[in-house]
């Protein structure tokens, strides 16, 4: 599923941008950076769920590869959070839903999670 | 009639792209000549010889009010030279560019109008600001492709090479990173830039990704629990060897601290999503080899290591739909 999909699912508002063509094969839905970090399968094609609209979200992102990362409940991030983003590449959503109804959404329309592709170790 | 909707007619992509990137300010020349609405056009005929310029912007109190050029002055000497104010001789109806404007309008505008410069204005001002031509906006495209050209070479420098390059019976490169204590917002930084050094010396994405993570999990510690510490990183063409000190508290029970969930993290730490004492584990599947040392009031020293070799890689990702 490509980015601009997500984002019409999402209802999200890009933050920062890259591709629409994107391609998420995975999505992690996590407001704990270190279990976000301990999925293996996490990659480039992947989405991270979270409420932590902290700068620390991003180097996640950043040291895991993860290709985009959407902010739950409307948060907006810092902008060293943002800096950070379009240094590494990383696109940044902000949605109004909660993490429970986004992950819920995109579950249905068939992305799968860490677990299930074998990932966690 | 420069709305929005432009169609750019430069058929270049990485010049279009330029153009739209670079802003009229960087091509337009700020040191440009202005003369008064009351010089004469005697006058104007020797200062537009003298600086071999084909136009000058008439200027009042730092606004533009017109443009006198050399088509003005031809057109003066066939009436018969009568001398006056290059006030009467000048365009009044001048068209513009805005300094913050893409440089692409700036090219269309050229192609358009068929003129050999405009003047450019400060937008929240409305002063004139400089005056941009052709050649203005050639110089500043060049003079970008070129710092792009350096970029792209740096880029193209292969890090890796530095171990063939060597002539030594054993070659490591050693990287030295300082670490901050309790300053959250720097956490990462170190294991950010061993990543990236990691990715210059082509060291494999997935080795690369499992010693930025444990990095990152040791650095975080480091930040959460010491004043400061240092992770120094050793790369040879077999492994990299890592070791992380701090001058922190300790860890009292180092069998209880690897324990998953268990730790001693102040909430703040938790709020900013780590601390739930997953730490230590991470780092244990991260690498190959680990080992943590740590005195009671005086600080922790761990050291862990992973090997280059292709078949380490054992879980590259799968097509996953």
């Amino acid at each position: 599923m490509n980015l601009a999909k997500i984002k019409e699912i999402l209802r999200a508002d890009l933050i920062v941008a890259s591709s629409l063509e994107t391609r998420i094969k995975i999505v992690c839905a996590c407001d704990l950076m270190s279990d976000v970090l301990s999925c293996v399968q996490i990659q480039s094609g992947s989405l991270l769920l979270t409420n932590l609209a902290h700068i620390q979200a991003v180097r996640t992102a950043e040291m895991a590869e993860i290709a985009v990362i959407c902010f739950m409940r409307g948060k907006k991030p810092q902008s060293l959070a943002i800096d950070l983003a379009k240094k590494n590449g990383i696109a940044l959503l902000s949605s109004s839903l909660s993490l429970y109804e986004a992950s819920g959404l995109l579950y249905k329309k068939g992305l799968a999670g860490c677990a299930e592709c074998g990932g966690v170790k | 009639m420069w709305g929005s909707e432009v169609t750019p007619n430069v058929k270049a992509p990485k010049i279009r792209e330029l153009g739209y990137e670079l802003k009229v300010r960087e091509a337009m020349d700020k040191n440009m000549i202005t003369i008064g609405p009351d010089i004469s056009m005697n006058r104007l005929r020797g200062t537009l010889r003298s600086n071999r310029i084909s136009g000058i912007p008439v200027t009042e109190d730092g606004k533009l009010i017109g443009v006198i050029c050399v088509e003005d002055l031809v057109n003066w000497l066939m009436a018969g030279a009568r001398d006056c104010l290059v006030e009467e001789k000048m365009s009044k109806d001048v068209a513009t560019l805005f300094d913050d404007e893409p440089l692409i309008h700036a090219i269309n505008k050229f192609e358009q109008y068929g003129y050999f410069h405009f003047p450019v204005l400060d937008r929240s001002s409305g002063d004139l600001a400089g005056i941009i031509t052709r050649e203005g906006i050639i110089r500043s495209l060049l003079k970008r492709l070129e710092i792009d050209y350096r970029e792209e070479e740096i880029r193209h420098y292969r890090a890796s090479h530095v171990f063939e390059d060597m002539f030594a019976d054993k070659t490591s490169l050693t990287f030295q990173y300082c670490v901050v204590g309790q300053d959250f917002n720097r956490a990462g930084e170190s294991a950010s830039a061993l990543k990236k050094t990691l990715k210059r010396l082509e060291i494999h994405p997935e080795i690369a990704r499992r010693v930025a993570i444990a990095v990152y999990e040791a650095e975080m510690n480091v930040v959460i629990f010491a004043r400061g510490g240092e992770i120094t990183a050793e790369v040879d063409p077999n492994q990299i060897r890592i070791k992380v000190e701090d001058s922190g508290p300790g860890i009292p029970d180092i069998e209880k601290a690897m324990r998953p969930g268990y730790s001693t993290a102040p909430d703040w730490v938790r709020e900013l999503g780590f601390g739930a004492g997953m730490g230590l584990d991470n780092i244990k599947k991260c690498v190959d080899e680990m080992n943590i040392t740590s005195t009671v009031g005086k600080g922790t020293h761990l050291e862990m290591s992973v090997a280059i070799k292709k078949e380490s890689v054992s879980y590259e990702v799968k097509g996953t739909g």
